[in-house]
Order: C-alpha cells, then sequence, then structure tokens
C-alpha cells in the first residue's frame, strides 16, 4: 500500500518538477512548482514525518507559492514566456553527468540502515529535540533573527525611494 | 517490493538534477528562483529519508529541515525583493541584462 503510494507521488513530483523547466508559460510553471511542493509534502507522509508535511504544505504551498505568482505577476516578462538562454546543452550534460554520478554512488554506498520503527507522532520528539535539555534552541533563536532580518531586508529594497 | 532509503534517494537526486538544469539554462530570473526551491526541497527529502532509515528516534534530519524550510522561506523572500528591485530600474528580468556589477 504504502509503496503505490510512494511511486504515484513520486511520479507526480518529478513530471511536475519538469513542467517547470517545460512549459511556456511562466505561471503555468509556478503552478506546477506548486504542485511539486504538495508531492513533496506526500512524501514527507509515507516517511512519517507528519508535523513536517503540514510545515511543508503551510510555508511552502502557503507562503513561498504565493510569493512566487505575485513576483510573476509584478514583472512584466510573462509575455516573453519561458525562455532559455544558450547554454541549453552544457547545462543538460551538466545535469545529466551530475545524476548519474549521484544515483552510482548512492546505488553503491552501504547505508547503515536501522529497523527500528519511528514514532507515529513527531511533533512532540521534534520539540524536545528543538527546545529540550542540548537542543537546538539557540540555532532556534538566531533563525528568528534571520527571519527578521530577511524581511526587513525584503521592505527595503522594494520601498520606493523618494529622490 | 519494499520502499528502501534509496528509492527515497533516487527520487531526491533526480528532483535536484532537474532543478540545476533549470538555474543553469532559464533566462527568466522568477524561473531561477523556482528551480532552487525545486533543489532546496530535493534536499530536505534525502535528510527526511536519512532521518527516517538511519535514525529514526533522534529525528536529526527532520530538524535539519525545519532549518533549510526557515532559510528558504527568508532566501525567497529577499531573492523576490531583489528581483522587483532590479524590475524597477532596468525593466527587465532577463538574466542576461544583468551586468550592474560588472566593471
Amino acid at each position: 500500500m504504502l509503496e503505490i503510494a510512494f511511486w504515484i507521488i513520486a511520479i507526480i513530483g518529478v513530471v511536475s518538477a519538469l513542467s517547470v523547466i517545460i512549459f511556456k508559460d511562466v505561471f503555468r510553471a509556478a503552478l506546477g512548482l506548486v504542485l511539486c511542493f504538495i508531492s513533496a509534502a506526500g512524501i514527507y507522509v509515507t516517511l512519517n514525518a507528519d508535523y513536517l508535511a503540514v510545515v511543508q504544505i503551510l510555508i511552502y504551498v502557503g507562503a513561498i507559492g504565493v510569493l512566487i505568482i505575485i513576483a510573476i505577476m509584478l514583472t512584466k516578462e510573462v509575455q516573453l514566456g519561458n525562455l532559455s538562454n544558450k547554454l541549453i546543452v552544457p547545462a543538460f550534460i551538466v545535469s545529466a553527468a551530475f545524476l548519474a554520478v549521484l544515483v552510482y554512488s548512492i546505488l553503491q554506498t552501504a547505508w547503515p540502515v536501522t529497523d527500528i520503527a519511528p514514532p507515529e507522532v513527531t511533533a512532540g520528539t521534534l520539540a524536545e529535540r528543538l527546545f529540550g535539555e542540548n537542543g537546538f534552541i539557540l540555532p532556534m533563536q538566531i533563525a528568528a533573527m534571520l527571519l527578521l532580518a530577511a524581511v526587513l531586508g525584503a521592505i527595503t529594497l522594494v520601498k520606493e525611494k523618494k529622490e | 517490493m519494499n520502499l528502501s532509503l534509496e528509492h527515497y534517494l533516487v527520487l531526491s537526486a533526480v528532483l535536484f538534477s532537474i532543478g540545476l538544469y533549470g538555474v543553469l539554462s532559464k533566462r527568466n530570473a522568477v524561473v531561477v528562483l523556482m528551480c532552487i526551491e525545486i533543489m532546496l526541497n530535493a534536499v530536505n527529502i534525502a535528510l527526511v529519508a536519512f532521518s527516517r532509515y538511519v535514525t529514526p528516534l533522534a529525528m536529526t534530519g527532520q530538524v535539519f529541515t525545519l532549518f533549510i524550510l526557515i532559510v528558504a522561506a527568508a532566501g525567497a523572500a529577499v531573492g523576490v525583493a531583489i528581483i522587483i528591485s532590479i524590475f524597477r530600474n532596468r525593466s527587465s528580468i532577463n538574466l542576461n541584462d544583468f551586468n550592474i556589477l560588472k566593471w
């Protein structure tokens, strides 16, 4: 059952990621990107990561998807379409070679896989890891500072300059 | 056929290569930003798969994925702001026209 779900979600994810680079219409490419994010959330569900699946839909589909669609609407390049530059052939060769090397090394490595069943609900364990003893509390606060800096920087960059 | 770690890693490698091709070959800055998000997503899938199959109880991979989510959101916000700002100055988001930093 889980295998069938994995294969369906994986095929949807790869096809929608391909649609981002194939579609001529940039807006349709953005919708393909949103579908790719949703399929990644489905992959997380098959990996017993329920909290991350919800956060993926909230942040990627909700925030980043809307941000990118707004960026497409604010810039008038949509009429020109999803063009490629002169580097199609070198880019294809580089990414295909990279994929071949990656798949070869993945299949050749003996991964130290364990048979321990993962916990059913991950939110509590994740909170323990993030905020508990010997956890990631300092990186969490630095991440908050990073978000604040990013929001302030984005506002300053977009603000209309007065002469 | 049972699912194994390799399935997820190969899926993540395929998504990462698609994103890499888009970043290298696209002319529209927004599409390049979208392909960078695909690459970040592929890395997240690999990290969650490692967390599920190698350290299922420690969950360090999922914590890393949370931080990557935060950094990706910050990166997307600043990236879109830079693209809109450049579009305002040059009325184009064609990456071939961006030679402001050249000297």
